[in-house]
């Protein structure tokens, strides 16, 4: 009789089982029940040749390409003989160990930044620490390591240098861009709004060759700046820019009440920013932060243009040897693992952080 | 004669063409309550907000504890430090529990010690009657704990005066007397209170002076009796007819 004051009424059944999750997610309207079908369609034909190609008539280790070329599939040998030109480059054969440890090194200094509980100001000297080895390692010159130059450097380790330099850089700069876009001193704000209105405004191919042709003419005599560095810079610039305007729109989210009750209790301007501000702004824009991070670990590789040797270049160095011509698929397959694997990892990474900050946005 | 708090000679402010506040001139002795109220765009908000240079007046003088407001951005920061405000809409920070919320200020515009600075904050958790609350976030709190909060964060800097822009107006009916009571309590303690607010109850209990604006105007001010009782200008009665139904 009472319905209305049954204590805890129970939710209703809800239907399980594989046809029922087949019939809500796949066949539920006519619409979605053709776009299954077709898509069940395209894994059947796509599918089986794939694995065909790739595993089933591959070739996973050859004397020569003649062996790979007699074979119907993929040439996987070719990785095997070719993988040290493409991870390393041009790095003296005998050496490479050294940009080995290097890479590992850089791995190990980033995973361990990603762990909270390393998050203290000791992490800054393990980054000095760390690095200082790394340079030791790929230069050389010292402790009986022969001196290598740094036109010599190439593959993973030197990807890894580029995007991992680019980011600690340009994430700060982009920041105090932003701030400088919206501050109150006109003279600020407008150095602010010209340098991020004319880095967007150019596509950073043209800004590596700024950087490669161009600055050089500008420098004093005898004066130059190393190739390297001057791609890292233009890296490092151009980043900054797409962060200052990513991290502005977070700033622009941050209701002016919060300005407010900061300013109320006596806060100034860069301990508002720092402690008030930032933390808020900074967690609304994760993701597309991270939309730029990952096209900044891809972008490192039109360094391509200027002659670097980067994973991407020396791939392509490995393919133009002639005794192994035509293997292309499987060699951009493999530095499209690679990327991906970083890439993928940093997008798992933002994810974990984002749920992690959620707490608070149960407002 | 007591010591002046706050004095305010001949202050004028624009919004653009707008004129909010005319000629004000006020007087808050030390240990003094206000209520400012009026109707709504009367300049009453803008009038607090300028004590602590939220707003900036663009003619006559603020002086708060024997400073004077000017342009100097360390000034304002000193004065601020003496002088707590409450928000309508509480503006805690979201991004930090209750207590760090509290110790903020503490730590780092005082340069108190973290142990010192929680001492503190507990302290009016307690007086505010939340304590329990001190490890969530603002978000898991009820507007009228919030308020609560914000109130115990203004206190923590230990100001000599609170500004209240209109405490209760944004809370659910049942969470304005809780807020009531903490402001009635801190009101017994010799605080200087400047409120806006249209809580005549608690004009009639705390006040020792109701100010009221109309048109960017001090139009009348009286102890709170007279004020209610026998209200002398024709806006004012039509203001009062139309708050208490």
């Amino acid at each position: 009789m009472d319905k209305a004051f049954n204590p805890s009424p129970l939710p209703p059944k809800v239907s399980v089982g594989v046809f029922a999750w087949l019939h809500r997610n796949l066949f539920s309207t006519p619409a979605n029940t053709v776009l299954s079908l077709l898509l069940l369609w395209l894994a059947l034909m796509g599918l089986p040749a794939l694995f065909e190609w790739g595993w089933l008539n591959a070739t996973f280790s050859a004397e020569n390409a003649q062996t790979c070329r007699a074979a119907a599939g993929a040439c996987w040998a070719f990785i095997a003989e070719k993988h040290r030109l493409i991870l390393f480059g041009v790095y003296p054969y005998d050496e490479q160990w050294r940009p080995l440890i290097a890479s590992l090194l850089l791995i190990l200094l980033i995973y361990i930044s990603c762990l909270r509980r390393f998050w203290r100001p000791a992490l800054v000297w393990l980054w000095v620490g760390g690095l200082s080895l790394f340079a030791v390692l790929m230069w050389g010159g010292v402790l009986g390591l022969s001196y290598v130059e740094n036109s010599r450097w190439g593959g993973l380790p030197l990807t890894l240098m580029l995007a991992t330099f680019g980011l600690a850089f340009a994430f700060p700069l982009g920041v105090l861009l932003a701030l400088g876009r919206r501050s109150h001193l006109p003279a600020i704000k407008a150095v602010c709004v010209v340098y991020i209105e004319l880095i967007r405004g150019v596509p950073l191919i043209s800004l590596l060759f700024m950087s490669s042709v161009m600055l050089p003419l500008f420098m004093p005599e005898g004066f130059n700046i190393d190739k390297l560095l001057r791609a890292q810079i233009a890296i490092i610039m151009f980043a900054a820019a797409y962060i200052a305007e990513t991290v502005r729109g977070g700033l622009q989210a941050i209701p002016k009440g919060q300005y407010e009750g900061a300013e109320s209790i006596g806060l100034g301007y860069w301990m508002t920013m720092r402690k008030i501000i930032l933390p808020q702004a900074l967690k609304v824009v994760i993701p597309p932060l991270v939309s730029i991070f990952i096209s900044l670990f891809k972008d490192t590789s039109l360094v391509v243009v200027i002659g670097i040797f980067d994973l991407t270049q020396a791939t392509k160095a490995a393919l133009a040897d002639a005794a192994w011509r035509g293997f292309s698929t499987e060699a951009y397959l493999f530095i499209a693992a690679i990327y991906f694997v970083f890439c993928y990892s940093i997008s798992r990474y933002s994810r974990s952080i984002e749920q992690r900050l959620a707490h608070d946005q149960r407002v | 004669m007591p010591e002046t708090m706050i004095r305010l000679t001949d202050v004028n402010k624009w919004f653009g063409q707008f004129h909010v506040l005319r000629d004000i001139n006020l007087d808050v002795a030390k240990g003094e309550r206000i209520v400012i109220c009026g109707p709504s765009g009367s300049g009453k908000s803008t009038l607090i907000r300028c004590i602590n240079r939220l707003e900036a007046h663009q003619s006559g003088t603020i002086t708060v504890d024997g400073v004077e407001l000017s342009d100097n951005l360390k000034r304002i920061e000193l004065i601020r430090r003496d002088v707590g405000m409450v928000f309508q809409h509480f503006n805690l920070f979201p991004h930090l529990t209750v207590l760090e919320n509290l110790t903020l200020g503490p730590i780092w515009v005082l340069k108190q010690s973290k142990a010192q600075a929680l001492a503190t904050a507990m302290d009016y958790l307690e007086r505010v009657r939340i304590p329990e609350q001190a490890h969530k976030y603002p978000g898991q709190l009820s507007g009228g704990q919030q308020q609560r909060v914000a109130i115990a964060r203004s206190l923590c800097m230990k100001p000599k005066v609170m500004l209240f822009d209109e405490p209760t107006s944004a809370l659910d009916p049942e969470m304005v007397k809780e807020v009531l009571e903490v402001m009635l309590e801190l009101a017994t303690t010799g605080m200087t209170m400047l409120c806006v607010t249209h809580e005549m109850g608690f004009a009639r209990k705390a006040a020792d002076r109701v100010v009221f604006m109309d048109n960017g105007q001090i139009v009348e001010q009286n102890t709170p009796d007279a004020f209610f009782d026998q209200p002398q200008h024709a806006r004012t009665r039509e203001f009062l007819s139309q708050i208490m139904h």
